[in-house]
């Protein structure tokens, strides 16, 4: 096994396990935590594929930014852990209809999930060489330069409107987010 | 040597992952972060095809992804914190009245 | 052995150790310094004028006990000071210090003095910085103390809101430098203008550095925006809680992030090994006189200026600092489109 294979092996699984773990903990800081490890392995496979510049992004705009805003809030908010016996006493309060009707669509995803998987395991026994990276292509696709050629140029409307979603969403979040003046109807 | 069908398929058992967290938990902030992890398992599939394909639009793509994401963060917390200051719980079944 | 593989693991080894003691030696300068500008004598009983201060304050640190609230998350309690220390490490790991070498000979091919050359470092140093905010927002709210929380909190709001205009300024730079690997950058700084006035990023850019170093400033936490710590307001802010070598692991990393981003500045406006008079080989007594004009700097500003106001910070970076750093950012670009570089 090349060290290549190795080091996909490493962050391939160290994503997955995080993966799993962010949705299986039920403390969420833990699971805040859980998702950057899960993170910093995708963002070694990006490094793997020759894109270190959206390696290094997916750190500074995911761990850096996405992820600190949401540890803020589970700290602020010290948000309860889930399960807890007020939401189990509302759950058979007010959601009792709902928590009946969960059996069916738990059904569905079991069948789901089986589909799934055996469509893994298919895929998985076809691999081929086919697919197989040309070593040629590498300087093609993780030049910086070359990204920021095509991102201004073909992609520029894609790239304003990206910006001008960016104002709305700060815009909104504010507003949403910020208290009624106290004396104020709200 | 790994192929490119060694990263759809990782892809796809993270998309799964994250669906199966949309499904299975009771907390919006868990929800949101199962999304997150969606949106990335998409994410390694662009660039995984514009590795393979040679060309850098995957990861532009990719760059569009993450500040739709950062987007999306930002207005779903902001309705999340809204939610709690209501009903002091973050469990989404507490949330079914349209109005209280 | 391949030779070059060996040269690669003795850089590494050495770089470790000298931030490590750079830490130390800080501490020391750091002292010496409060005392000069305070008309004191600082540290002196233990070796001569006190140069072995820090390394008793290290064994005092060691044998103390390691003592956790009781309320604590205990994983998260010990897994903060880790990721800070380990943060102010990796930043460095891309930060070039001297020209090529071959150490006089010793070595056929030539070397690097960096521990890890990428094409990107200069965004790998911004993805490290993002990422030590961590560990103090970490530390606040696993300490389950209110004074943590809050010198947490404030800690994470200053950091993010000057990364901005930190990168703004990293951008007029790129934007000059044409690149993103550091060792280009300084190799842009080559040369002289007139045969005088080195060519660094400074002479060109001077608001772009200013704003840099002062982002670097909030970055690292120091005074005058000390707020995590505020004595007088928050005990010790993150820290209140922590004893023992886990304090010992917030407070170095606290001096090699300073080390860093004196080196990063050095790297990026002062044209980092490049300076008249010693030749290209020795170019790293450059830059270590230059990283070392900065952390005096640093302590030197630290003594000088008092705290602000929180509410003064947070103006002074949102509605100061970051106009004023897309505003250079701009005139920078069209500088460079209009006239070339």
């Amino acid at each position: 096994m090349g060290s290549e294979a190795l080091l996909f092996w490493v962050f391939g699984l160290v994503t997955v396990v995080a993966s799993l773990l962010v949705i299986a903990q039920r403390n969420p800081v833990y699971s805040v935590l859980l998702l950057i490890a899960s993170f910093a392995g995708l963002s070694g496979l990006y490094v793997l594929l020759d894109a270190p510049f959206t390696a290094v992004t997916q750190i500074v705009v995911y761990a850096g930014a996405i992820l600190v805003l949401f540890l803020f809030v589970v700290m602020l908010l010290n948000a309860p852990h889930e399960d807890t016996e007020e939401d189990i006493a509302r759950l058979k309060t007010i959601n009792a209809a709902t928590a009946r009707l969960r059996s069916g669509p738990l059904l569905f995803g079991a069948l789901l999930a089986i589909v799934f998987v055996v469509e893994l395991l298919w895929a998985l026994r076809r691999i081929t060489s086919a697919g197989r990276f040309d070593p040629d292509a590498a300087d093609a696709v993780s030049s910086v330069s070359a990204i920021g050629r095509v991102l201004f140029t073909e992609y520029q409307f894609a790239f304003e409107v990206t910006s001008v979603l960016i104002i709305v969403a700060m815009v909104g979040a504010v507003v949403l987010a910020r208290r009624e003046p106290a004396g104020k109807k709200s | 040597m790994p192929t490119l069908t060694h990263y759809l398929i990782l892809s796809a058992v993270l998309f799964a992952i994250g669906t199966a967290g949309v499904f299975l938990r009771r907390n919006v902030i868990t929800i949101l972060l199962s999304i997150e992890i969606m949106l990335n398992a998409v994410n390694l599939t662009f660039v995984a095809f514009g590795r393979a394909l040679g060309s850098v639009d995957g990861q532009i793509i990719v760059f569009f992804v993450m500040t739709v994401a950062a987007a999306e963060a930002a207005v779903g917390l902001a309705i999340v914190i809204t939610l709690f200051r209501h009903r002091e719980s973050l469990n989404p079944e507490a949330f079914t009245m349209l109005k209280w | 052995m391949n030779q070059a593989v060996v040269a690669e693991v003795v850089i590494l080894v050495a770089v470790f150790h000298a931030l490590l003691l750079s830490a130390a030696a800080m501490v020391w300068v750091e002292r010496k310094v409060a005392a000069w500008l305070q008309q004191r004598h600082g540290p002196t009983l233990v070796g001569y004028a006190g140069l072995l201060q820090p390394f008793a304050d290290i064994i005092k640190l060691i044998f103390k006990e390691e003592l956790r609230p009781a309320a604590a998350d205990k994983w998260l309690f010990y897994l903060a000071p880790a990721i800070s220390a380990a943060c102010s490490f990796a930043a460095f790991a891309v930060v070039p210090f001297g020209a090529e070498t071959t150490f006089f000979g010793l070595l056929d091919e030539p070397v690097k003095l960096q521990v890890a050359d990428v094409n990107v470092a200069v965004l790998v140093i911004f993805a490290i910085g993002s990422m030590s905010v961590y560990g103090i927002v970490l530390a606040g709210w696993a300490s389950n103390s209110k004074y943590s929380l809050l010198g947490a909190l404030r800690s994470s709001a200053q950091m993010i809101s000057y990364e901005l205009s930190y990168g703004m300024a990293l951008a007029s730079v790129l934007v000059m430098a044409n690149s993103m690997s550091l060792t280009e950058i300084v190799n842009a700084q080559d040369g002289a203008w007139f045969g005088f006035i080195p060519r660094w990023f400074i002479f060109v850019n001077p608001i772009g550095a200013l704003i840099f170093m002062t982002a670097g400033v909030a970055e690292t936490n120091r005074a005058p925006f000390d707020f995590p710590e505020a004595e007088q307001e928050l005990v010790a802010g993150y820290h209140t809680e922590y004893s023992s070598m886990s304090f010992a692991l917030f407070f170095q990393a606290e001096y090699v992030n300073m080390v860093t981003v004196s080196a990063v500045t050095t790297d990026l406006f002062l044209g980092g090994w490049h300076g008249p008079l010693i030749p290209e080989s020795f170019g790293w007594i450059w830059f270590l006189v230059k990283t070392g004009f900065l952390l005096f700097f640093y302590v030197w500003m630290r003594w000088t200026l008092p705290r602000y106001r929180y509410d003064q910070l947070m103006a002074f970076g949102w509605k100061v600092l970051l106009p004023l750093s897309v505003v250079n950012l701009l005139l920078t670009s069209a500088w460079v489109i209009y006239f070339g570089f």
